[in-house]
Order: structure tokens, then sequence, then C-alpha cells
């Protein structure tokens, strides 16, 4: 399989300009990366994302945006900004950990050390909009519901994710607002990278192959 | 990130990123604290039991209400009204309430060294809630904690011990988790209080109380144990009132600002007046809600070890 891809990448196919492999040699296996979304879409979606906010939340008057700690607040902290920069308008954000709601605390090897929260207003009776960067399992958005809850009774909660990985769900939830649907299989991982983190916007597919 | 330890016998086993981490978990369950629903269901499927071999007001209220708030399950067990009043042993009576499926252990004993018998002998997790003269490992990270929170750091923090350092469990965690942290301690009481040869955990030691309180940032005042007294070390608790207790007018003559701190309870009068105990520099309550969190935050990162193994 390796000697495949070497001479896939030496080729003069056209598809190597959709397909960037990458490869990484590990003793165990070979990892090769597949770009689901670059750096200039990344960008589109972000902002096609906020504008569908704005198209059914209008003035925000009862809204409040809510990031999932840690990863979903890169997405929050793109979104907010461009959301206020066209609205004009200041819009409560907070940042939510679910740490201490997560379901898999006695089987999860890795224990988890918490995150903060910051949620300075009040949600009773608002329209709570959850962000988070990829919708997997759905465990993580049934957590996030349970900690919302603790904080007051929303009039609706509402999902937002950048990456849908769709099929892969373990509890009935959905997302509202998506970014990009990607059918992948259990043994695939998705990985958005944020400019702020590694200085590169990209969401890739990490197949693992053994 | 873990704890390095599986069980929480003193602060000696701890490594300064040990501490570090719990005052770190601590933060996060001091927010959930100031919430509306000051509760979240992590530890809903851990049962805790409360052994409490010696009396406590602070300590069990403090470790139940941790546990409550963590969703855990909790069994409170007083020797006076259990089958120890019968002549049972220590690990008779864990292991018979730990066959009913219990998941930690909380304990405080009157006998030095009574958990780390214990840890030998059972496998889940133990938190020492103080053993004899020995440790109490909770009190002296709430007490670090509340130092951190008034003042940001505790490196080259000048900390005074003051009191019945001998018969004390506070004085010896407070003394490992301070220095720990980077803290200086000077220990202060009548010769007679002071063990021999203390000098050699590296703390200072003086017999005169205002020269302490010169040289310190933050005062422990702590209890006079009567109770563990055998024979009598000083004359009488009015001439240590008069000698070694801090009160307002010797604040007052040192014109410095010196943080009063108390693990209780208090003998108001003997070891602290009430007008230093409940004045402005005082961070007495301060250290009991703290209490609550650092605990929350033991019970979590002990507990996560146990499905681990």
């Amino acid at each position: 399989m390796k000697t495949d891809f070497l001479s896939y990448l030496n080729s003069s196919s056209p598809r190597k300009n959709y397909f960037i492999f990458y490869i990484i040699f590990t003793p165990q296996y070979t990892v090769a990366l597949k770009i689901i979304l670059d750096t200039q879409k990344f960008t589109v979606v972000i902002e096609r994302l906020a504008h569908q906010l704005i198209e059914n939340h209008g003035n925000f008057k009862e809204t409040v945006v809510i990031g999932i700690q840690p990863r979903g607040i890169f997405l929050a902290n793109r979104l907010v900004p461009y959301l206020e920069k066209i609205t004009k308008l200041k819009i409560q954000f907070g940042v939510l950990d679910i740490t201490f709601y997560r379901d898999d605390f006695n089987t999860s090897k890795e224990l988890h050390v918490p995150n903060d929260t910051n949620i300075d207003f009040s949600i009773e009776n608002k329209k709570v909009i959850l962000v988070d960067d990829v919708l997997y399992t759905g465990r993580t958005i049934r957590s996030a519901m349970d900690a919302i809850l603790d904080f007051g009774r929303p009039q609706k909660i509402e999902l937002v994710t950048l990456v849908d990985r769709r099929f892969s769900r373990q509890l009935p939830i959905q997302a509202d607002y998506v970014g990009v649907t990607v059918d992948s299989m259990i043994s695939q991982k998705i990985k958005v990278n944020w400019q702020e983190q590694v200085g590169k916007d990209e969401v890739i597919l990490l197949n693992k192959e053994i | 990130m873990r704890l390095s330890v599986k069980h929480l016998l003193g602060i000696k086993d701890l490594t300064k990123e040990d501490i570090e981490l719990i005052f770190q978990t601590a933060d996060n369950f001091k927010a959930v604290l100031s919430r509306p629903i000051k509760k979240v269901p992590t530890l809903r499927d851990t049962t805790i039991v409360n052994l409490f071999y010696e009396n406590s007001t602070r300590t069990r209220i403090s470790f139940e209400l941790a546990e409550k708030r963590l969703g855990a399950d909790t069994i409170n067990f007083a020797t006076s009204s259990s089958s120890v009043s019968k002549g049972e042993g220590l690990i008779d009576t864990v292991n018979n309430i730990l066959s009913m499926k219990v998941d930690m252990v909380v304990m405080r004993h009157s006998a030095s060294g009574a958990p780390h018998f214990l840890a030998n002998h059972i496998q889940v997790p133990i938190i020492n809630a103080g053993d004899g003269t020995n440790e109490h490992p909770t009190q002296a990270l709430l007490d670090a904690y509340s130092i951190r929170e008034k003042c940001q750091t505790l490196r080259g923090k000048k900390v005074a011990i003051i009191g019945d350092i001998m018969h004390s469990r506070v004085a010896l965690s407070n003394i490992f988790c301070l220095q720990k942290l980077g803290a200086e301690v000077l220990v202060v009481g009548p010769p007679t209080l002071i063990p021999k040869h203390i000098e050699s955990l590296g703390v200072q030691v003086t017999y005169d109380v205002r020269e302490a309180l010169q040289w310190c940032d933050v005062a422990n005042v702590l209890r006079i144990q009567l109770e563990r007294q055998n024979k009598p070390l000083f004359s009488s608790l009015r001439e240590y009132a008069l000698f070694y207790g801090v009160n307002k007018k010797l604040l007052d003559s040192l014109q410095k600002e010196i943080i009063i701190m108390h693990p209780g309870p208090i003998n108001r009068g003997v070891e602290i007046d009430s007008d230093v105990a409940d004045g402005p520099h005082s961070i007495i309550l301060n250290q009991v809600e703290n209490g609550v969190a650092i605990r929350m935050a033991i019970l979590y990162l002990l507990a996560g070890k146990t499905s681990a193994e």
C-alpha cells in the first residue's frame, strides 16, 4: 500500500490536486490525510453559518451564544466577532465546560482535566446557540445540554457545528446549522486545525491504514 | 493528567504538580459552587463512606457536601453509634462496608498512621481526613489554596504557624504543603508545644509571638489541643492567652497587614481574640468555603483512578 501512495504522489495524476496525501511513517501504521475544507473554503463556510444564524435570530435580542470547551471555543471565537460586525450588535457569549457532565467518567482511561466555564448572564427563557467543532457520537452535546439546564431553563437550544460526521450518532441528536457533512468510518478521524492553534485553518480526514 | 498517588494519605507523598492540579481543578469546582444549581452529576455512580473515628464538624460536613455536590451517594459513620463500641476492629469494619460495594473511603482516626495501615489492606482510594497528630492533608490544601486566592502565589510568602505545633496534624501538613509551593514557614509556641528537631523539616522556630508576627505575611493560628495532652504542658489557658494569644492590640502595634487564618474550631479568647478572628484581615470563613471546592477536586481526581486499573 505504501509504495502505491508514493508512486501516486510521483505521478502526474490531476486528482493529486484534490487529494493530497501526507504520509507519516510510524512503526505501526501509515496515516494518510484528505483535506475536507481548505483555508479558503473554511472562511466561506464560517461566514455562511453566521449568515444562517442572522437569518434565524435577527437582532439576537433573546439569543445567547455558548461555545463548548475546549474546541468549540475556536469556532465561537470566529462566529461571534463576525456576527457582531455584520449586525453591529453586542452578542452575549459564554463558554461551557462539560467535563463534569460526561457519561464516561468511570469507563474512560484518561481523566479529563476540566476547563473554565464562564456564563455571566442569565439563560432563562433565552435561545441558546451551542457551538462545537465536530458533531460525532452526540454524547458531548448530550452532556452540554445537561450542563446548560443547570444554569436555567432556556426557551430553545440550537446547535451549530463545523463538521457533521453523519451516520455515526449514538444518540438522537442533530445539528441545526452544519458547516460541512462528512461520511466517515469509525476508524477514521476528523481533525479541525485552527489558525490560532497550528497556524492554518483546515479540516482534514485522517485515514488510519493498518 | 492524574495525581501521582492512589490515596490521599498525606501531603508528604504529593508532588508540587499534584498540588497545582488539585488547585486548578478546585478553581473549576469553586465556579460550580457559585451557580444557582451547585451540583454536577460527575460521581453519580460512586458511593463514598465517611468514617469518622474522631469528632468533627467542619471536615465532615465539608466532605459530605463535596460528595453530594458531585452527585455521589454517601454513607456516614460515627464510632459512638456503631459496632466499634462492641469491639469490632478497623479492618473488619471497613471490609464489611466495602463488601456493600462502596467505592471510596474518607477516614478520620485518632491514631496516627491509621489510613496508611488501611491502605495496605484495601483496594479502594482512601482520603485521610486527619490521623492523630500526623497529617490533615485536605486542611493544608485548603489553607494553601486560600492563601493563593488572597495573594495569587505562595512563592516567597512568609507563613507563621502559631500555637500547639506538637499535637497539630494541621501544622505538619501545612509545613509540607507550604514548602512544596515555595513558601517560608516559621513555627511559634511555648517550648513545650514545639516538637524537638522540627528544624530538620526546614522551618524556623521562635518562642516569641511578636517576633513571628513581625516577620510573617500570613499567620495561621492553631487551637490548643487539650484532648491530646496527657500531662500539663503549660500553666493555664489564661497564661497561654496572655503570652501567645493573638489580639488586636498586638496586631495594631505592628502597623502591618497580616492575613489571619485558623483551621477551626476556635477557642475565642485563648489562641485568638474575637476582634481578630472576625476582623477585616481574617480569612477564616473563606477557608471553610474553599474547603468544599478543594475536597470536590480531590474526590474527583481520585475517583477517576478506580476504573483505570
